[in-house]
C-alpha cells in the first residue's frame, strides 16, 4: 500500500455500462436496418447514412472543441437516425445540413447530452421538411432495387403506400415486412427494425411501455377507423403499423431516453400519446405521415408527464379520509 | 414457485469466490485491542474500568443506563492502558478503552450457561442478550434486545433470519450457515420464544445452494421453521426487501418491521444470541471477511472485537501495492477508511481492500434520463430527480420526491451509466429533509 487511500461515499463498485456502451448498443441495433437499406437502395443509402453520421459527429466535435470525434457515441446515433428518416435519393448536402441542425439546434443549444427537450434527429428532420419538403416527403419516391448496389434508384419512382393513391396501396404483407417498397431508408423493413429492437430489449435499454403503447394505439385506431376521412379499404390496423415511420419511430425514436419520461406509467402515457397523434395526423391531417410531429409533440409534454407520474413509494400508506 | 423476490435491485459481480470456500479460522489474539464505547445505535457507554485496571476476557467494561444501548466487554485479558478518543470506522473519533494484552487469554463469565430455551422466560432472554452486548451484526448495529421488546399492542408472529448476504465479497454469514447451523436454529428458537412468535423463516439467496441444503437439514422436524430460497439480487438482504420476499408483507413507509408483525435478525446476530444463552458468552468476537484483490491472503476470520484493521490485514499477508481503497463492510454500503488504524467493531462484517481495477470512479456525468436508477430503486423512488433537487439545493422538492424513504442501498449509483453518485446526492437531501423535520 502506497499510503494513498481514496475516500468516497458508497457504493464502491459500479456497473461496466456507460453512456458510450449504450450508444454503441443502439448503433448495433440499427445495424440490421442499415444493412437492409443498403441492400434495397444501394450505394445512395450507404452514402446518405455515412454522410449523416459523419456530419453529426464532426459538428459535435467542433462545437465541443473535442478531438475525440466519436465521443460518447450519441452524435453518431443522431446522425444515423436522421439519415434513416430520409429517402435514398436526397443530395449529399441534405443529411449534412440536417445532421448539423440536429446537433446544434436540437441538442447543443440546450446544453448538450441529456439536456435537450426534443429528439435531435427529429428536430433535424423537421427543419429539413420545412426547408426542402418536396425532396423529402413528396409523392415521388425512388423504388427500391434489391441487390443492385450501383443502380441509379432515382430512375423509377412511385408514391409511398401511405400517400393514398391506389397504385401505392398494392403492397403485399411480405413486401411490408421485408421493406421492398418506397419509403425512407430506415422505415421500410419491419423485420429489420424489430430484429434490431430485440437487442435493445435484451440489453434493457428500452422499456416495452413506449413501443407497446405506441404500436397498440396505432393498431387499435387503424383497425377501428381504417382510412379516416380518406375512405380506403387497404388501410387496416396492420397496414398502419407496417407502413411509414411508425416502427422506426416507436422502436428507435420515441424510446430516446433523454426525451421520453423516466417513470413507468409516464412511458406508457407517452407511447399512447405518440400513437394517438400519429394517427390523428394520418387520418385527419393534411400530411400522409405524422410520426415526426407526434413524437416531437410528446417530447414537449415529457417534463409534465414525469411530474404527474412519480411512482408510489414502497409501503406508501393511503391517506386516511379525515372525518 | 421460483425464488422469493422483490421489484428493482441490481446484479453486481459477487466476487465471493475469493473466500466462499474458506472455513472460518481464528485470527491470532492481538496484543492490543481498542474497544470504542459506542459500537451501536443508541446511547454511548460509560467506562466501568479505570486506566491500570486488570481485565479478563468477557468482563463488562462499559455500560449505559439507557434502554437503547448495549454494553461492551473486554475481548482480551490484560490491563487498561488508556481511555481516550480513537479512530472509529464510522468516521469520527470515539472514546475507546485500550487494553494491553497479557497473552494469557483468561476468561471470566458473568452469565450462566443455559441448556434449554424453555429454562428462560422472555424477560430473562432479553436481559441476557442485553448484558451480552449483542447488537445487529449485519452492519446496522442496532441493540438486539430492543428489537426483542416490541411495544404493547404490537404482536410479532414471524421472525426472519437474514442469511441473504447480498453484499458482494462478503462470506461471513455464508460460512456461519455452513459451519454453525445448530447455533442458528437454537438462536432462532430463543428469538421466537422472546417474542412469542409462532413462525421462523430463514432467508438465503439461491447463489448459496450449500447453505440452503445445510439449513434445511438443520430445521428438519421443526414445523414452525422454514428455509426460503431468495432470488440472488442486491439488496435482497435489506430489511424491507427481505420481509416482502419472504412474507409478501410491505413495511409501511416510515414504519418498522414490527408494524407488519415481523422482526429480523442477521445470521451472525443469531449465532451470538445462541452463544450468549448456551455458553453464557458475551459478544467479544465476530466473523469478519477480509477480502478484495488488495489482500494477499483473503480469509474468513473469527476476530476479537477491538482488533485493529491494520493488524488483521497484516495477519492476512498485508496489502498489495496497488490497493487504492480500504472499506469497512461490503462494497455497496460499506465505509471507505482513510487509514487501517481503526478497530473491528460489532458491526464490522468485512474489511475490503480494493485495487484501482475493482474500485469504481464516479465522474458525475450528465443524466441521460435512461431511467436505469428508476428501475433499480427497490423503494420506487426516482433517484435522478432527487439527486438533481439536492444538487440545486431544492430540498422541498427532494422531500416531495420522498428522499427520506431512501434506504441508501446504492443501487442507483451502481447502475448509473453516466457515473453520477446518485446515492451520495440523495444522502445529502435525506439528511437535510430529516434535519428540517426535527426542527
Amino acid at each position: 500500500m502506497n499510503g494513498k487511500l481514496v475516500i468516497s461515499s458508497s457504493p464502491h463498485v459500479r456497473t461496466i455500462q456507460s453512456v458510450q456502451s449504450i450508444m454503441i448498443d443502439v448503433l448495433i441495433a440499427l445495424g440490421p436496418v442499415a444493412l437492409v437499406a443498403v441492400l434495397l437502395f444501394g450505394k445512395q443509402a450507404l452514402i446518405t447514412m455515412a454522410v449523416g453520421m459523419g456530419a453529426a459527429m464532426l459538428t459535435e466535435a467542433l462545437w465541443l472543441r473535442r478531438w475525440n470525434i466519436f465521443g460518447d457515441g450519441s452524435a453518431a446515433v443522431t446522425g444515423l437516425l436522421l439519415a434513416m428518416t430520409l429517402p435514398a435519393n436526397v443530395p449529399w448536402w441534405i443529411p449534412v445540413i440536417g445532421a448539423a441542425a440536429a446537433i446544434i439546434i436540437g441538442k447543443q443549444l440546450y446544453g448538450g447530452i441529456g439536456q435537450n427537450i426534443f429528439n435531435p434527429a427529429l428536430v433535424g428532420r423537421a427543419i429539413l421538411v420545412f426547408s426542402w419538403g418536396s425532396r423529402l416527403s413528396g409523392k415521388i419516391w425512388p423504388v427500391p432495387k434489391p441487390f443492385h448496389f450501383f443502380a441509379d434508384i432515382s430512375a423509377v419512382t412511385t408514391a409511398t403506400p401511405l400517400a393514398g393513391e391506389a397504385e401505392a396501396m398494392e403492397v403485399s404483407l411480405s413486401q411490408l415486412l421485408i421493406g421492398n417498397m418506397a419509403g425512407c431508408l430506415g422505415e421500410t423493413s419491419a423485420i429489420a427494425l424489430i430484429f434490431g429492437a430485440f437487442w435493445l430489449f435484451y440489453k434493457g435499454h428500452i422499456d416495452w411501455r413506449i413501443p407497446g403503447g405506441y404500436l397498440a394505439t396505432v393498431w387499435i385506431m387503424g383497425t377501428l377507423l381504417g382510412g379516416g376521412i380518406y375512405i380506403n379499404p387497404y388501410m387496416t390496423g396492420l397496414f398502419h403499423l407496417l407502413t411509414g415511420g411508425v416502427l422506426l419511430g416507436a422502436l428507435f425514436m420515441a424510446t430516446d431516453m433523454v426525451t421520453s419520461p423516466v417513470t413507468p406509467s409516464g412511458k406508457l402515457i407517452f407511447g399512447v400519446g405518440c400513437g394517438l397523434i400519429t394517427m390523428l395526423i394520418r387520418l385527419y391531417g393534411a400530411y400522409p405521415e405524422g410520426v415526426t410531429f407526434a413524437i416531437l409533440t410528446m417530447n414537449a409534454l415529457t417534463p409534465l408527464i414525469d411530474k404527474f407520474t412519480i411512482p408510489r413509494k414502497f409501503g406508501e400508506v393511503k391517506r386516511l379520509v379525515r372525518p | 414457485m421460483g425464488a422469493a423476490n422483490f421489484r428493482g435491485g441490481v446484479h453486481p459481480e459477487h466476487r465471493k469466490e475469493l473466500t466462499a470456500s474458506l472455513a472460518i479460522t481464528a485470527a491470532t489474539i492481538p496484543r492490543k485491542v481498542v474497544i470504542p464505547l459506542q459500537q451501536h445505535i443508541g446511547a454511548p457507554c460509560e467506562p466501568l474500568v479505570k486506566v491500570g485496571d486488570a481485565v479478563k476476557v468477557g468482563q463488562m467494561i462499559g455500560d449505559s443506563e439507557a434502554f437503547v444501548s448495549a454494553p461492551v466487554h473486554a475481548s482480551i485479558s490484560g490491563t487498561v492502558a488508556a481511555i481516550e478518543p480513537y479512530n472509529h470506522p464510522l468516521g469520527r473519533k470515539v472514546t475507546a478503552i485500550i487494553i494491553e494484552g497479557d497473552g494469557r487469554d483468561e476468561w471470566c463469565s458473568e452469565l450462566e450457561p443455559v441448556e434449554k430455551v424453555d429454562d428462560l422466560s422472555p424477560e430473562e432472554i432479553r436481559a441476557r442478550i442485553r448484558s451480552a452486548g449483542i447488537v445487529g451484526l449485519g452492519g446496522a448495529a442496532f441493540p438486539a434486545h430492543v428489537k426483542l421488546s416490541p411495544p404493547e399492542g404490537k404482536a410479532i408472529d414471524t421472525v426472519i433470519i437474514n442469511g441473504a448476504e447480498c453484499e458482494p465479497y462478503l462470506t461471513a454469514d455464508h460460512r456461519l450457515m455452513l459451519e454453525r447451523p445448530e447455533d442458528i436454529v437454537f438462536g432462532l428458537e430463543v428469538i421466537m420464544k422472546a417474542l412469542g412468535a409462532g413462525r421462523g423463516i430463514i432467508g438465503i439467496e439461491d447463489n448459496k445452494p450449500d447453505a440452503l441444503r445445510v439449513m434445511r437439514q438443520a430445521i428438519e422436524g421443526k414445523s414452525d421453521m422454514s428455509v426460503v430460497a431468495l432470488k440472488t439480487k442486491y439488496p435482497q438482504g435489506a430489511e424491507k426487501m427481505l420481509i416482502l420476499a419472504t412474507t409478501r408483507r410491505r413495511v409501511p413507509s416510515g414504519g418498522l418491521p414490527l408494524d407488519v408483525g415481523v422482526v429480523n435478525h442477521n445470521v451472525g446476530t443469531t449465532v451470538a444470541i445462541a452463544e450468549a444463552v448456551r455458553k453464557g458468552k458475551p459478544l467479544i468476537e465476530r466473523v469478519v471477511t477480509v477480502t478484495g484483490e488488495g489482500v494477499k491472503r483473503p480469509a474468513n476470520l473469527m476476530v476479537r472485537l477491538g482488533t485493529l484493521a491494520g493488524d488483521l490485514l497484516e495477519y492476512c499477508g498485508g496489502l498489495r501495492e496497488d490497493t487504492c481503497k480500504l472499506i469497512m463492510g461490503g462494497p455497496m454500503m460499506g465505509l471507505a477508511q482513510p487509514t487501517a488504524d481503526f478497530p473491528v467493531v460489532k458491526g464490522t462484517s468485512g474489511i475490503l481492500a480494493l485495487t484501482a481495477e475493482e474500485a469504481a470512479v464516479y465522474e458525475n456525468g450528465s443524466c441521460i434520463r435512461c431511467a436505469s436508477c428508476v428501475k433499480a430503486c427497490p423503494i420506487n423512488l426516482v433517484p435522478t430527480f432527487i439527486a438533481q433537487a439536492a444538487e440545486h439545493g431544492l430540498f422541498d422538492r427532494a422531500e416531495k420526491l420522498h428522499a427520506a424513504d431512501c434506504i441508501e442501498c446504492g443501487c442507483c449509483s451502481y447502475i448509473c451509466p453516466a457515473g453520477i453518485p446518485l446515492t451520495q446526492w440523495i444522502r445529502i437531501a435525506k439528511a437535510e429533509v430529516l434535519a428540517r423535520r426535527r426542527r
